[in-house]
């Protein structure tokens, strides 16, 4: 039971982490020009396709990482000057919608392309052996590597956030957007910057999950909405939110989906316990992002309203 | 001031056109298109009830679909049970789907803007994966009904023509309310509210129990067009609740131009007729749609009644 918890528990972390990835792209757009991409989730997406494209291609998971990077940036930067740039100063219903007609554009240009079958990447060999946990249990080395990579990545993105000039302009810009660009700062090439790296951040967690999950092309729809759960529960535009957030739904979504119905089998007969859990689990999250609301309208960490 | 004539004229137009559409069927021997049209009229309802909050409320809700399927459920749950009456489908869809709007709305309202987006959109998810794990309902795969909803015991909506007219029906009284609310003291607080909710708490009203009520009108509206989708297509699944199809419902609206109630009714009919035509075109008509759909956003405000509004 305890190393089943602790099994779960790494489960959870490592979901959260990856929500966490894309949840962070997410909310700088947001939070920092206070952009609404819906098409954040079908970037995750396309960066999973890349990463198995690209590792085909040169054989090597490695490599087929490293080109996902710059590809995925280069995608970021094309849709930034191509559309999302005409849509700064609109109302978010335009965004919503505009991003909306993306998610169809390139959700079926994925399809045209790779077509709908679900594809798989296989785990590099060199990570592919698990590590002793607790007892009999062992837990895969990727999955450890995907949570070191995430972590390393939040590490990082604080840094760059609280230490760097360009952090500085994005706090700078996010809260006062006319007086920064009166400063001479060029606040247009500094959201494309950011636009981009959102993008490519998505891309990376596509990447990173390709060897674990299914590739296909519903993939980034139900990751992209739980990425808004993550960061309306952190608070929009907080980095530090979304790590919380993601964490929170990570654990919650994965303890609540494997100990939710043996905590109702306490209470209730077996079958009917079974039956709750299963209604249950997947609404789990979205009950804590109702009870967090009612509590902090604004989110966990969030400032503005 | 000119304005209100004329809505009234293009409503008897479009609404005249539908009545007429199912003769127009016949002589084209073309029964398929009656059973498009009704699809038009059930998401016309559900698109005049995103308009209502969305237009007039300014509350941007992603996640009407869930009314949809709520509505769409309450006819088969209810058929299952043995119950076929369409009052009695109508009368628990919007007892239910109140219900939801009601808890859900209570706490989205306590957020704006883009967090009130987002939060109708979760709501809407959390319905979807409920039914998703009702397995005693097909789960994901959904069930088929045996047989359409029965008005005073006659099996009237089996046949299509009987199930459009009763949509259309159903369509016009509900814009006809929703005008009227719209016109009422109510809908204008409720406008009020959207243009300056500090102004009207200051007057005197409490923005939230109009905007609530409101939401909670519109899901019961939405999930009106469930129940007749439901009986249209035979078929409830959670796909009826998709983010999709609350994207798309939005769509609808802004293509016909917010705020407008028969600009709702409108975008619904073209949304649905752009569909169906790309669909024939090619199978990857997603694409072009959403082409379409990011050019209109980008180079047209108000979508088409803006358009028209500026050729006339």
């Amino acid at each position: 039971m305890t190393s089943l918890f602790l099994l779960q528990l790494l489960n959870g972390m490592q979901f959260g982490i990856l929500l966490f990835l894309i949840a962070a792209g997410l909310t700088l757009v947001f939070g920092i020009m206070d952009f609404v991409n819906l098409a954040h989730g079908v970037i995750y997406m396309v960066g999973a396709y890349l990463a198995v494209t690209f590792t085909q291609v040169t054989g090597s998971y490695g490599l087929g990482l490293l080109l996902t990077l710059p590809a995925t940036l280069l995608v970021g930067l094309v849709l930034e000057l191509l559309v999302f740039r005409k849509l700064y100063d609109r109302p978010h219903l335009d965004q919503v919608l505009a991003t909306f007609g993306l998610v169809m554009i390139i959700s079926e240009g994925v399809e045209m392309i790779w077509g709908s079958a679900p594809l798989s990447l296989d785990i590099p060999e060199m990570l592919s052996g698990s590590v002793p946990l607790a007892g009999p249990l062992r837990y895969p080395v990727f999955r450890l590597v995907v949570i070191a990579a995430g972590l390393l990545t939040a590490l990082s993105l604080w840094l760059i956030i609280t230490r760097t000039r360009i952090g500085m302009r994005l706090r700078a810009g996010a809260t006062n957007r006319s007086m920064v660009a009166a400063l001479g700062v060029d606040i247009k090439s500094l959201f494309t910057i950011i636009f981009a790296f959102g993008a490519m951040l998505a891309g990376f967690a596509g990447a990173m999950v390709a060897p674990i999950l299914t590739v296909d092309p519903g993939m980034g729809e139900s990751v992209l909405i739980l990425a808004f759960v993550v960061i309306v529960i952190g608070g929009i535009g907080s980095v530090k939110g979304a790590f919380a957030g993601a964490l929170l739904v990570g654990l919650v979504d994965t303890l609540g989906r494997s100990f939710g119905p043996i905590i109702l089998r306490a209470v209730m007969d077996p079958s009917a316990a079974g039956q709750a859990g299963r209604v249950l689990a997947p609404m789990l999250v979205y009950i804590l992002m109702a009870v967090i609301l009612a509590l902090r309208p604004a989110g966990l960490f969030g400032a503005k309203t | 001031m000119r304005l209100i004539p004329t809505r009234a004229w293009a409503a008897t137009i479009l609404f005249a056109a539908f009545a007429i559409l199912p003769l127009i069927a016949e002589s084209l021997d073309d029964n398929y298109l009656v059973v498009i049209a009704t699809r038009i009229l059930a998401y016309a309802i559900a698109a005049l009830a995103l308009d209502l909050i969305l237009g007039y409320g300014g509350m941007v809700s992603f996640g009407h679909a869930a009314y949809l399927g709520i509505g769409a459920y309450s006819v088969a749950i209810l058929s299952r049970a043995g119950v076929t009456d369409l009052a009695l489908h109508l009368i628990a869809a919007m007892v239910a789907a109140g219900l939801f709007a009601l808890i859900t709305g209570a706490i989205s309202l306590r957020t704006k803007g883009i967090y009130f987006i987002m939060i109708t959109l979760a709501f809407a998810q959390m319905a979807y994966f409920f039914f998703i794990s009702l397995s005693a309902y097909g789960g994901d795969d959904g069930v088929t009904l045996n047989e359409r909803s029965t008005v005073f015991g006659q099996p009237l909506l089996e046949n299509d023509r009987g199930l459009y007219y009763t949509a259309l029906v159903l369509l016009v009284g509900l814009y006809l309310l929703a005008v009227a609310i719209t016109r009422s003291r109510f809908g204008r607080v409720l406008t009020g509210t959207r243009e300056n909710p500090v102004r009207m708490r200051a007057i005197g009203y409490s923005p939230f129990r109009y905007q609530l009520t409101a939401y909670v009108i519109s899901g019961c509206m939405a999930a009106v067009a469930g129940v007749m989708l439901a009986n249209q297509t035979n078929y409830v699944s959670p796909a009826f609740m998709d983010w999709h199809r609350s994207g798309e419902l939005v769509v609808m609206v802004v293509f016909g131009g917010i705020g407008n109630l028969l600009g709702a009714v409108a975008g619904a009919t073209v949304a649905l007729l752009l569909e169906e035509w790309l669909s024939v075109l090619t199978d990857h008509w997603p694409l072009l749609f959403g082409l379409i759909l990011v050019l209109v956003v980008l180079y047209s405000r108000d979508g088409l009644s803006g358009f028209f509004r500026r050729r006339l």
